[in-house]
């Protein structure tokens, strides 16, 4: 059986592939929303945030010999912490002025973090083994799965619907929501807003250095691996809603898909395809599919 | 606006005393070594270049015989109009002489033509494109060390002539790549072989599992990668992950440097084939090299382009010297009369349409049980003899060809 | 930097309204009409490139509040028309520049009737996909000759006579069109649709109560921002003689950003000096290796933690008066 001269069989594996890929997305768009519909910052460090994430597993293997495993769980810790620390020392200062200005501060962050990072390494390839328990794969009838990809798969839904969970359905993600709305009244009942802000703009970083190390046995590994990535998430997160979390965590895997389709049948234009849906989008919902107008 | 010609005169009438530098411009050789410091291509060429620069002039002994060499260097950003800037300045106003290496094929084209505008010299190292000795070929310019034709030609004739008669290509959808696949398709098919289909992906893709499902697909017995750095380097991971080599096919690199191999590790890129120039571990004279490289590079070893850029700057000081001046054409022209000797490429030429020619090598990546340590990376299958490496002359549609 | 100088001691001048700025017009042209005499003129020529650039940018953002992040598009969509038509259709440089500024104007029209719409951040992020598709389009299309650009443009004698090889001859053009682009956007500005888009960048919504057609005036402003960053294109690439994928990139939408930021947002001399720093500093850090982008990135930072007014509206703060 074919479809557009295809056969439905390589159409699956294309578009599992597109899942596996959206994946990633969808991890990345998450932690930009979260970030955006909590502090009103567009951040575009996460790119890079995104590549120290790998690089921080390569560090803790050869430095410290700590694999995969931990690193999943380290690396995140740590770029979540040294995000935090630049929400104190910089992003707090520009809460009252126009997102415009957290837009242009971050942008400056990642060029810098992007400078400094081939002075020390250059520009190729870091290598990183895959964890020994997910080398191989399985036959899938339609495709060769590697396992590493099913655990991406996997991985990341649990992530992207923990997160959509925390933030939608407890009591700490009712303050978060709050805290948004109405911060001085947040603030009366007793509740510390400034480190609410703090924690959540590291949780949105620690998300971009998770989907760093589980990039990085499977992805180049180098310190400009996050700097095009970066505007493809954005375009996920603007068509999804900017601050919709369900809409990030939606548009991510869908535009994975979407991706992997035009792969098949006009693959030059896979980097572009999403910025025309987001241009369409825009004209016909400026909020997002999943947003409302603030 | 720039009298160059008084300046020139000036200076030479000032120095006409001394005798070894009677046509030398202020008294000064100076060597710019032009790369991309910073991106995409800094392991490749970069401030490896510039160390290989120095290297090049100090063997030389220039301070010996009496000759005053400078070496300038900066980052191209890789973007044409900073390359083409620094370029005219360097001309213009520093007073450089000669510009060296200049990876990125739309920098070089760029500089190529500023360069004959003004008369000065320029050797390519790092820029791949075949039109510096095609139809932009220009009497200022020396292509040094590669170019898309002698690796498209290099690799796919070998690999045809050894079986692997079936391809598909992954290609990077821009020129440079689409100049590889071209190439490399011609010469499948003149040796018989078969392409049973390609597939372009946008530069700098980060996934590229779909591309070689499709290639899997085809049951192609090649997978020919037209594509360079990064995109290499992933198809080759990814390539490993879904499993193509151990499922009978072979990847072919069209453009792959140690760096590359270095940063993937054998057990990714064990097996794979391509062409290159130079490999460190050749003979004494290259390993004697290499370490000293190594010791000035912060540990990394020396690439085919890097190694170009001491085997160009050699050659140049030596016309220099032979012609008694650093006028640029002048000294081009004697680049192509004398025959090149260094201890990196051996014996050589440089042909009428600035091509210089030596012998290709035709490696395979090691087994990582059959390295003995870091950079001992390739084993070469065959040595293509200078005569067969390079596009001969009347195909390349050069206007200094007669 | 003597700008700033020169700037600080013109202001000595106790003019009244606007005769300081006069004065410091005057101060700027006459920088750049001898400036030649010591620095490199290729490089002032792409300094004052990108200052016209950097101006019609800060035209939309300054005066009509509009971030685009998408500007790349019209510098390079105009050099690339440019160069085509000098080199292929072998236009005269006169024509060359004003096919390719007609071209960006086009342009401008019909991103514009899509963009305008939108405000804010959305406005910034359709501008950006509107541009990557535009990206797209001339690494794609055969005429722009992809990642090798369009080499070796003509610059061709101006008027049939003037010959452009000549050096001085090309840094008039450059400086004629500079000057000239400059004072269109200045009489642009403290003309009445100027204060129009004043009106709306502070309070739409009244500005649409008084009766104003505001998305025309927007689409008005964001037109004529795309001419004249067209222009400065076209020009660029008759100084460079080659058309690349540089100018139509992303990250060269976020440099022109970078420039006014650093100059002053809103401030009408503040785009020169941002554009006169920034390509200093990418010409003569050029030897440090990487850490140019890093040096980019800390201005950046700066910029935004301690002086959001940039470099010339600190300075107007500092004399009480706007520059």
């Amino acid at each position: 059986m074919e479809i557009f001269g295809i056969p439905t069989q390589a159409l699956f594996g294309q578009l599992l592939i597109g899942l596996i890929n959206g994946s990633f997305y969808a991890l990345l768009s998450l932690g930009l929303a979260v970030i955006f519909g909590l502090l009103n910052i567009i951040n575009f460090t996460h790119g890079a945030q995104y590549m120290m994430g790998a690089f921080c597993a390569y560090f803790l293997f050869t430095r410290l010999g700590i694999g995969y495993w931990w690193a999943l769980a380290i690396a995140p810790l740590a770029v979540g912490l040294v995000g935090m620390v630049i929400e104190r020392l910089m992003l707090a200062r520009l809460y009252k002025l126009d997102h415009l200005y957290g837009l242009l501060l971050t942008f400056g962050l990642a060029l810098i973090i992007q400078g400094l990072f081939p002075n020390e390494y250059g520009t190729s390839e870091i290598p990183y083994a895959m964890p020994q328990e997910l080398s191989g794969g399985r036959n899938l009838g339609f495709m060769f799965l590697p396992n590493y990809r099913a655990w991406v798969i996997l991985a990341s839904i649990v992530m992207c619907l923990a997160t959509w969970f925390v933030i939608e359905k407890t009591r700490l993600g009712s303050y978060l929501r709050a805290a948004t709305e109405n911060p001085a009244l947040v603030q009366a009942f007793g509740i510390n807003v400034p480190r609410m802000i703090t924690l959540t703009y590291g949780f949105g970083v620690a998300l971009a250095a998770f989907a760093g190390v589980m990039a990085a046995p499977i992805y180049q590994v180098n310190p400009l691996m996050g700097a095009d990535l970066i505007i493809v998430v954005f375009a996920v997160v603007v068509i999804g809603g900017m601050g919709s979390i369900m809409g990030s965590i939606v548009t991510g895997f869908a535009l994975g898909l979407i991706e992997g389709l035009t792969k098949v049948f006009y693959p030059e234009a896979s980097n572009t395809v999403i910025f025309i849906i987001m241009a369409i989008v825009l004209m016909i919902k400026p909020a997002g599919l999943f947003g409302t107008q603030r | 606006m720039f009298s160059k010609r008084s300046i020139i005169a000036a200076a030479s009438l000032a120095c006409a005393a001394s005798l070894a530098q009677a046509q030398i411009s202020d008294g000064v050789v100076k060597i710019g070594v032009l790369s991309d410091m910073s991106s995409l291509y800094s392991d490749i060429a970069g401030s490896g270049s510039t160390v290989a620069a120095r290297m090049a002039v100090e063997d030389f002994g220039a301070a010996r015989k009496g000759m005053k060499v400078e070496i300038l260097s900066a980052d191209h950003l890789n973007k044409p109009d900073v390359g083409s800037s620094i370029a005219r300045q360097w001309y213009d106003v520093d007073k450089v002489d000669v510009i060296v290496d200049v990876p990125t094929s739309s920098i070089a084209l760029a500089i190529n033509q500023i360069t004959r505008e003004k008369g000065k010299a320029f050797l390519v190292s790092g820029a791949a494109t075949s039109d510096l000795t095609g139809k932009a070929c220009s009497p200022n310019t020396i292509h040094w060390t590669y170019d898309t034709w002698m690796l498209a030609n290099g690799t796919g004739n070998a690999i045809v002539k050894t079986g692997g008669d079936t391809w598909y290509f992954i290609t990077a959808d821009y020129a440079f790549g689409l100049a590889l696949e071209r190439d490399t398709e011609a010469v499948v098919l003149k040796n018989g072989g078969k392409v049973l289909g390609k597939v372009r992906h946008p530069l700098n893709a980060q996934d590229f599992s779909s591309f070689l499902l499709q290639a899997q697909a085809s049951k192609a017995k090649i997978v020919g990668l037209a594509n360079a750095g990064g995109d290499t380097t992933n198809s080759i991971k990814q390539a490993a992950e879904f499993g193509i080599v151990k499922g009978g096919q072979s990847l072919a690199g069209m453009l792959v440097f140690i760096s590359d191999i270095h940063g993937l590790g054998l057990d990714k890129a064990q097996g794979l084939i391509f062409t290159e120039t130079f490999y460190w571990d050749l003979n004494d004279q290259t390993r004697a090299f290499a370490k000293r490289f190594a010791a000035a590079n912060s540990g990394k070893y020396p690439t085919m382009v890097q190694a170009g850029v001491y085997s160009a700057i050699t050659h140049y000081l030596k016309a220099v010297q032979a012609g008694k001046t650093d006028d640029g054409t002048k000294v081009i022209a004697k680049m192509k009369e004398l025959p090149t000797e260094d201890p990196l490429f051996g014996k050589g030429t440089v042909r009428a349409d600035g091509r210089k020619l030596h012998p290709a090598y035709l490696v395979e990546v090691k087994k990582p049980s059959e390295s003995k340590g870091p950079y001992d990376y390739y084993k070469i299958r065959a040595t293509i003899p200078v005569d067969q490496a390079f596009r001969p002359m009347n195909e390349g549609g050069c206007s200094l060809v007669k | 930097m003597s700008v700033v100088h020169e700037l600080a001691t013109s202001a000595a001048s106790r003019a009244e309204g606007l005769a300081h700025q006069r004065i410091a017009t005057v101060v700027m042209i006459a920088f750049f009409a001898l400036a030649p005499l010591v620095a490199y003129p290729v490089f002032l020529m792409k300094v004052m490139c990108f200052a016209l650039f950097a101006c019609a940018f800060n035209l939309l953002i300054g005066y009509g509040g509009l971030l685009s992040f998408g500007h790349a598009m019209f510098l390079g969509t105009a050099g690339y028309a440019s160069a085509h038509a000098a080199k292929v259709w072998g236009f005269p440089p006169e024509f060359a520049i004003l096919f390719g500024t007609a071209c960006s104007a086009l342009l401008g029209l019909v991103t514009g009737l899509l963009a305008i719409r939108r405000q804010g951040i959305y406005f910034a992020m359709i501008t950006l996909a509107l541009a990557q598709m535009m990206y797209f389009f001339y690494l794609q299309a055969p005429f722009t000759g992809g990642e090798d650009g369009i080499q070796a443009v003509p610059r061709g004698k101006l008027f049939g006579v003037l010959d452009l090889n000549n050096a001085w001859a090309m840094y008039s053009l450059v400086f004629a069109v500079f000057v000239g682009g400059f004072l269109l956007i200045h009489r642009a500005v403290h003309s009445p649709f100027g204060q129009v888009l004043k009106a709306i960048r502070e309070n739409e919504p009244r500005a649409l109560s008084l009766g104003y057609d505001v998305n025309r005036y927007k689409l008005l402003a964001y037109m004529l921002s795309a001419t004249l960053a067209g222009l400065a294109g076209a020009t660029k690439v008759l100084v460079f003689e080659l058309a690349s994928l540089t100018d139509v990139h992303w990250t060269m939408s976020g440099e022109v950003v970078l420039m006014v930021l650093l100059g002053g947002l809103g401030t009408v001399f503040g785009p020169v000096v941002g554009a006169l720093i920034i390509i200093s500093m990418e010409n003569y850090l050029a030897q440090i290796g990487s850490w140019v982008t890093v040096v980019q990135g800390a201005i950046f930072v700066i910029c935004v933690l301690t002086f959001r007014r940039g470099v010339i509206g600190e300075l107007g703060r500092l004399i009480g008066k706007p520059l």
